[in-house]
């Protein structure tokens, strides 16, 4: 075959293919190095990479494929186990092993062996102990949050709020005083015209015009961001749940099962706006005992 | 002097050498550097490394697929340790002064600012950023092609379970990684993540409350969960990373590699390129494909701009979040699953814990199992298989394949449903319906039409291989 033209003339052609395209990986690596000390460029250290390793690739391809071409090579594939007669000799061993310098009688050795596991295992338990430094059991603070009757509600600038400020349409987030972007305390409150509230149902709208949910999701925690006023309805950004207002923020479509939590509203003597307690239930995803406990 | 005497001495056994291979009938290439002559002189290798280095591998482009995961990887841990010495897992509040002007007087966590740091102030910061997370997409994507691959050619049977059940538990790890890299940024999107991981883990009856406490320290924002998902992140994660990949190319050493069939290759046999030079030259050649194009993309590929997101706030969020595709598909059956709680004796089951805690682990544990599941119900195959299968050669596997890749198809596309409702003009609840119904008839029909589609193909074989003369070979085999 080496006297074949053809093949001589492919090998010459690929030879230089793969000579080139490590030449390529090498004006590849210089590039980075020269805009690395320039300064540095996102997009062109990525292209001066890709040059330095693709050049490489393509080399190594033709060099393996194209110039080495070797044949393949067969080899018997044995099934995977031992012998019979390894087996055999690794549990002879084995059993020596355990055995032959060992007075004990098989009954002592069986018990041995379970008070050995019994060890293990308490051993293990008590390692898991410093497991529960990780946390505290969350007691009743996942049945509060940080309003308290009085606290007055703030924006996000801190700033409080006056009843005849908030138009019905609006819809503005709000912190208890003094806790401005703690989560689970964040509310959304509302304008809306008493008209649109539908009769018979449950709301804390004890200001005229005024309602105010839990702004985190009954279904997995996150903010309620987005309302659409012309139809009253909130929806969470995350999965999708909406809630509407002028039914006390119940459930309408979306994964979750419970309502956003409203929040009683006064006016202190200031004229600005305060809660009047807690929320009326638990804020944010639903967990287990979320009927039962009591808040602390 | 004695400087010119070694240097005589290396000459000489080159020489001795050359003249010994091609004596014995090899060829007079280049010399064994002394550097291995060295080496063996203390450890003996000789013998071992030489059996090693003629080890057959069968060549298959599919088979490359897992190795670019491994790759992948490399570079995951390489650009992860740059990462590591820049990011701060601190939520302390501070004035962003750094060069990025919108950003310029806003109050920021130090975990955000060191990302904006990364970003626009250390050189090359913002490529390796970059390339890390398209390395982990790349990872994750061949992750699943490789499964996928391993799958549908019935490459796990025995005796190779071990190697699925490590594979899957890589799968696991791999999104375990993608979940807590995602929320380290503290930027606005990161925090959402970890809302709902808090929402879920709460969901767990009897100990949800406790364990998320445990686990994420408190209700969140909390000043401890940065440093969790940190540590997590770089150590306890990648420590098993390394762990699962180390078991798994041994237990593939051991076993070696499947094979198509055709030609001299059997189930007794390997067939296939020597490992030097050959394989070596195309991993190498892998390596470096996938390095060059995680760097392109790096480059030139904008991925996660945490200073577009804006700084973590609590009460804050954006439309639409997304969450990375490999969590999509988990994303999607929490956005489908029905708004059902269920109330049992005064005890909450609250609606995520089915779709969150109680679906995925179905999947993932079906998934472990499947090489036992195949051999009890369908093949009642207990033989070591060392030869590939075409997908027509188990039709019902097939089938069941192609009817959970239907149900994840569809789990991925309702993970974004709110994308796709805005992209097609429909209403959310439509979309929602629609995939909530093709999540329950689409895959028993693919299945179904899959198996026909496959045994039809498989009488036609038997057919052509009856018309054939004989001894003849299979026209796919040939």
């Amino acid at each position: 075959m080496a006297g074949d033209p053809r093949a001589e003339r492919t090998i010459r052609r690929a030879t230089r293919v793969a000579g080139g395209a490590f030449l390529l990986a090498v004006v590849g690596s210089i590039g980075l190095f020269v805009v690395y000390v320039a300064g540095g460029n996102t997009q062109l250290e990525g292209l001066f990479l890709f040059l330095a390793f693709g050049g490489g690739a393509v080399a190594l391809t033709v060099w393996a494929k194209i110039l080495i071409d070797e044949p393949d090579l067969i080899e018997e594939r044995p099934p995977m186990h031992s012998s019979d007669a390894d087996r055999a000799a690794f549990e002879h061993a084995y059993l020596e092993a355990r055995e032959a310098h060992d007075p004990a009688t098989r009954s002592r050795r069986r018990l041995l062996t379970r008070l050995l596991v019994l060890a293990g295992l308490s051993l293990t338990a008590a390692l898991g102990l410093p497991f529960f430094s990780l946390g505290a059991p969350p007691g009743a603070a996942l049945f509060r949050t940080k309003w308290s009757s009085g606290s007055r509600l703030v924006g996000f600038g801190g700033n409080p709020i006056r009843p005849e400020h908030v138009n019905p349409g609006a819809v503005l987030t709000v912190f208890p005083e003094g806790h401005v972007g703690d989560g689970e305390s964040s509310a959304l409150l509302i304008g809306i015209s008493p008209q649109r509230l539908r009769p018979g149902v449950a709301f804390m709208d004890t200001v005229q015009g005024l309602l105010c949910f839990s702004k985190i999701c009954t279904h997995a925690g996150c903010p309620v961001g987005l309302y659409r006023e012309e139809v009253a309805e909130l929806l969470c950004p995350c999965h999708q749940s909406k809630f509407k207002v002028t039914e006390a923020a119940r459930p309408i479509s979306g994964p979750t099962t419970r309502p956003l939590p409203q929040l009683p509203l006064g006016v202190n003597p200031g004229g600005f706006l305060i809660a009047l307690g807690d929320f009326e239930e638990p804020v944010g995803p639903e967990f287990w005992n979320i009927r039962r406990g009591r808040r602390g | 002097m004695a400087d010119r005497e070694r240097r005589r001495t290396l000459r000489d056994w080159r020489e001795q050498l050359r003249r010994d291979t091609t004596a014995h009938g090899g060829h007079a290439g280049g010399p064994v550097p002394a550097v291995a002559r060295w080496l063996d002189d203390r450890l003996g290798l000789a013998k071992g490394t030489r059996a090693l280095l003629r080890k057959p591998f069968p060549g298959h482009w599919s088979f490359l697929i897992g190795e670019i995961a491994l790759f992948a990887l490399v570079v995951l841990f390489l650009t992860g340790t740059f990462l590591a010495l820049f990011y701060r897992p601190d939520t302390r509040v501070v004035t962003y002064e750094g060069p990025y002007l919108p950003l310029k007087g806003s109050e920021v966590s130090i975990a955000y600012e060191s990302m904006l740091r990364l970003s626009f102030e250390v050189r090359a910061g913002l490529l390796m950023r970059q390339i890390h997370h398209h390395a982990a997409n790349v990872f994750m994507a061949a992750v699943v092609a490789h499964m996928f691959r391993t799958f549908f050619t019935g490459a796990f049977r025995r005796p190779r379970e071990l190697l699925w059940v490590t594979g899957v538990a890589l799968l696991i790890l791999g999104i375990g990684a993608g979940f807590t890299g995602y929320s380290l940024p503290d930027d606005l999107l990161s925090g959402t993540g970890l809302q709902i991981a808090y929402g879920i883990l709460l969901s767990v009856p009897l100990v949800g409350p406790f364990l998320a406490f445990v686990l994420l320290g408190g209700e969140l924002p909390n000043p401890d969960v940065l440093g969790r998902l940190h540590i997590l992140h770089v150590m306890i994660i990648p420590g098993g990373l390394v762990a699962l990949v180390t078991a798994h190319l041994a237990i593939l050493f051991r076993v070696r590699h499947t094979q198509h069939p055709g030609g001299p290759r059997t189930d007794r046999n390997v067939v296939g390129k020597p490992m030097f030079p050959t394989q070596t030259m195309i991993s190498g050649a892998t390596f470096a494909a996938t390095v060059a194009v995680l760097a392109l993309l790096g480059g030139l590929y904008e991925i996660n701009p945490v200073w577009v997101y804006g700084p973590f706030e609590p009460a804050r969020v954006f439309a639409p979040t997304q969450p990375d595709w490999y969590v999509g598909w988990l994303e999607g059956v929490f956005r489908l699953w029905p708004a059902w709680s269920i109330h049992l004796f005064g005890i909450v089951v609250p609606q995520p814990f089915i779709p969150g805690v109680v679906v995925p682990g179905l999947i993932f544990t079906l998934a472990i199992l499947w090489p036992w599941i195949e051999v009890r119900w369908i093949t009642h195959d207990r033989e070591e298989r060392n030869l590939l299968q075409l997908m027509r050669d188990n039709p019902v596997r097939s089938a069941i394949g192609t009817a959970g890749l239907t149900f994840l198809t569809v789990m991925f596309l309702a993970g974004s449903n709110d994308v796709l409702a805005a992209l097609f003009v429909i209403h959310l609840e439509n979309v929602t319906l629609t995939l909530r119904t093709l999540l329950v008839v689409g895959p028993p029909v693919v299945g179904w039409l899959t198996y026909r589609w496959l045994t039809r193909l498989r009488r036609r074989d038997v057919e052509e291989a009856r018309a054939a003369p004989r001894g003849e070979p299979r026209s796919r085999s040939a």
